[in-house]
């Protein structure tokens, strides 16, 4: 199950102020004139708050001309998009068909426990988001999962509530 | 002689620790070898891999942690002893894993693990943008080209299997000043990396493909749509775009030929499987939800931007520049008439020795799993082996003897697809992989088409019952008849192959379903809720862990003594089979046999 992606269920539902929009007005400076630009705007726009806000949303529609329910059919088709907040350390564990023939729920099963939240949930403290993927193409070690860019393989329940203990203890 | 280290690092190599090997071999003070970086070579099972090349030759290592590493640098490097035992590939002797080595014949694979790759010297130096040079110097035409490739008898090694000499001639017959050659690098099937690899490890061999592709039909202007989840491939890419553009095989007058000129980008895509569609692909290029479009037009008349469009797979592209080069008769000396040449397959699963094998077309499915894939591990029995992943089929062991070429595989009721091939063991239960499958096809359907937006979720509704326990008896005809609607009026090849995994295991093990719907009982011991779990007395040392995990309190037994599970209570989740050390829950002793 992916992070949640639905309109409706956007946790910050107003404007905030707070959210420095400066950068994305860079962004969309530079692709204001090619075309297909909207994806990579979005990708932009992820790349610096780790998720879309809806502010952003507002400001790409108001200098592209783009529709808002466009932008959010886009936003909401590509499973890469988030629209809420995410956690420091976004834990991907792969579904894809090998691992999941070695026994990937297994994992899943384990990291729901140790971090106390449900697949697709960020814990509490904003430390780490939980999310199911399809395949990361390291299909020889697995089951895998990835950590922001680290990829961890040949992994049992047990191996991996060990890296994220290894990460927490490293936060400090 | 100085001597070499190349260390493996493809996303794998680096997932298994290679790149911790590499920093360990770089820190060494006053190296007395040269220290490199080269790809993925497709032995997986025994990454990290590094190879040694000395005088005598050279040795690839394998399961090359730090430790061994430093062994390697103190007895082969600075005392020239060869650690036989750990050598898995070299031409001075065999060894262990001539198996695996022996069957395969490496075309579009041949640079992968020999070369740098973000050095387009070393791709030139084995053979790199020879045939680019061969049409300039030849003077060879679009047709000369085109029939060259039309007699290799490539076909599109996406899944598509439609003959790439005709995909671009119909493209090279539309007549406009625009047009574009897209490269699908979406590679979306989840057990499938043969793409990723060749990107990381070859990228100047998929641009080659591709200039001479703009070349045959007369495009102008190329995009690599490249998955976001291969970020290292995408980084390969750009590199090797700046430096194929440097030396003037991107630009204008490309190589001298007048009036060509090809520039090329990478676009990311964005998490959707569909868009490994053509259709879709192209909408998403164009900044759309990535949903198909109706055909006719194709895109070789009306595609990105309406304009002509070529879209070929990584892997078909990375072997144009070795036919061209080559000459397609050589080509045609491998695989079979109607399916030449070879194809890579990513063998993953319930397997020894997995990893990328590149294949002559034509050998059966069983030398690929049991010769170069060295069997099952664990002594388990072989079941089934899924070709094509979600729009695939699983093979069973009565057609194991199959020969791997596209009509062979087609008339199993899987399909080629894109070289994913996942091997299955008798704990798999193949009503489970029916319904993974599903649940995959069903989240990625982009909503366009009914019968494939509703129909595979009410597919996927009938087999979470079927596991849960709850089977109706007309549920196996239900799926048959679903399954033929949809494949029958869906727009695209999504919601036309999402149905065959669930037909093909009805077809092959029809009596999983059975068991499942009429006995309630899993007979791979897989589903959970059709499990009985049971505490084994002679095991039980009364730890009270299970009693502890129990999410219902099911269990009862006091500390050191033998524990009881309330059959009654009991909720099927596993936690107790999860938690115990001693081997002390068993799984349905009672009735196996169905």
């Amino acid at each position: 199950m992916r992070v949640d992606r639905i309109v409706e269920n956007i946790k910050n539902t107003e404007l905030s102020e707070q959210v420095d929009l400066s950068s994305v007005s860079k962004l969309i400076e530079t692709y204001k004139d090619k075309r297909g630009n909207l994806i990579p705007l979005l990708q932009g726009t992820q790349a610096i708050f780790g998720y879309i806000p809806k502010e952003a949303f507002y400001l790409i529609n108001k200098a592209t001309g783009t529709p808002l329910s466009d932008i959010y059919g886009v936003a909401t088709f590509y499973s890469q998009f988030r629209l809420n907040p995410v956690g420091k350390h976004i834990i991907k564990v792969c579904h894809g068909t090998a691992c999941h023939v070695q026994d990937a729920p297994v994992l899943t099963q384990a990291l729901e426990e140790v971090l106390n939240v449900k697949d697709g949930e960020s814990t509490e403290d904003m430390l780490f988001t939980l999310e199911s993927v399809a395949c990361l193409g390291c299909c020889s070690l697995a089951p895998v999962m990835m950590i922001g860019d680290e990829t961890y393989g040949n992994l049992d329940g047990k191996a991996a509530v060990k890296v994220i203990k290894q990460i927490k203890r490293s936060e400090g | 002689m100085i001597k070499k280290i190349l260390v493996g690092l493809g996303s794998c190599g680096i997932a298994a620790g290679a790149k911790k090997t590499y920093d360990k071999l770089n820190l060494i003070e006053n190296k007395n070898f040269i220290l490199d970086k080269t790809s993925c070579i497709g032995m997986c099972y025994k990454e990290p891999l590094i190879e040694v090349i000395d005088e005598t030759g050279s040795y690839l290592y394998g399961k090359v942690d730090e430790k061994r590493a430093l062994e390697i640098i103190d007895r082969h490097i600075n005392n020239n002893e060869i650690i036989k035992e750990w050598v898995v590939k070299t031409d001075k002797f065999e060894t262990s894993e001539k198996d695996f080595l022996n069957g395969q014949v490496k075309i579009a694979l041949r640079n992968c693990g020999y070369i740098n790759p973000e050095r387009i010297d070393e791709y030139v130096e084995r053979g790199g943008y020879s045939a680019i040079k061969k049409i300039a110097t030849e003077k060879l035409s679009q047709e000369n080209v085109i029939q060259e490739i039309l007699d290799s008898g490539i076909r599109g090694r996406g899944g598509g299997g439609f003959p790439t000499g005709l995909k671009w001639r119909f493209a090279n017959k539309s007549v406009n000043k625009e047009k574009f050659i897209i490269c699908n690098a979406d590679e979306g099937d989840p057990g499938a990396f043969m793409d990723r690899s060749l990107l990381e490890g070859d990228p100047h061999s998929v641009l080659e493909g591709m200039i001479i592709g703009a070349y045959a039909i007369g495009a102008n202007s190329g995009v690599i749509y490249c998955r976001a989840e291969y970020p290292l491939a995408i980084q390969r890419l750009n590199i090797a775009i700046s430096q194929a553009k440097e030396k003037g095989y991107l630009g204008s007058n490309i190589m001298g030929i007048e009036e060509f000129s090809l520039n090329i980008y990478v676009k990311e895509g964005a998490g959707a499987f569909v868009c490994g569609e053509e259709t879709a692909l192209i909408a998403s290029v164009e900044g759309e939800r990535g949903m198909p479009r109706k055909r006719p037009p194709f895109p070789a008349v009306s595609g990105l931007w309406r304009k002509p469009t070529n879209i070929n797979n990584v892997e078909t592209l990375a072997n144009i520049s070795w036919i061209l080069a080559n000459g397609a008769k050589e080509f045609t000396k491998y695989g079979t008439e109607k399916s030449s040449g070879t194809k890579v397959f990513a063998l993953t699963g319930k397997i020894n020795h997995g990893g990328l094998v590149e294949v002559p077309m034509g050998i059966t499915i069983r030398d690929i799993i049991f010769k170069l894939g060295g069997g099952i591990p664990n002594g388990k029995k072989f079941k089934a082996v899924q070709l094509g992943g979600p729009s695939g089929g699983c093979i069973p062991e009565s057609l194991i003897d199959t020969p791997v070429d596209y009509d062979s595989v087609n008339a199993t009721g899987a399909i080629m697809g894109s070289g994913g091939m996942v091997v299955m063991d008798e704990s798999t239960c193949m009503v489970d992989m029916a319904r993974f499958f599903l649940n995959f096809t069903a989240e990625e359907s982009c909503g366009k088409c009914t019968f494939c937006r509703v129909g595979t979720k009410r597919m996927l509704e009938i087999l979470n019952r079927i596991v849960e326990g709850n089977g109706k008896e007309d549920d196996i005809e239900r799926l048959e008849e679903l399954g033929e609607q949809i494949k029958n009026n869906s727009l695209c090849g999504l919601g036309q192959t999402a149905p065959n995994p669930v037909l093909t295991a009805i077809k092959y093990f029809r009596f999983e379903f059975e068991a499942h719907i009429i006995k309630k009982r899993c007979p791979s011991l897989n589903c959970k809720p059709l499990i009985t779990f049971e505490v084994d007395t002679d095991n039980c040392t009364g730890c009270t862990l299970c009693a502890i995990g129990c999410p219902v309190d099911a269990i009862d037994g006091a500390k050191k003594e033998v524990h009881f599970i309330r059959q009654a209570d009991c909720i099927h989740c596993g936690i107790c089979f999860t938690k115990c050390n001693f081997n002390a829950i068993t799984l349905d002793k009672l009735n196996l046999s169905v």
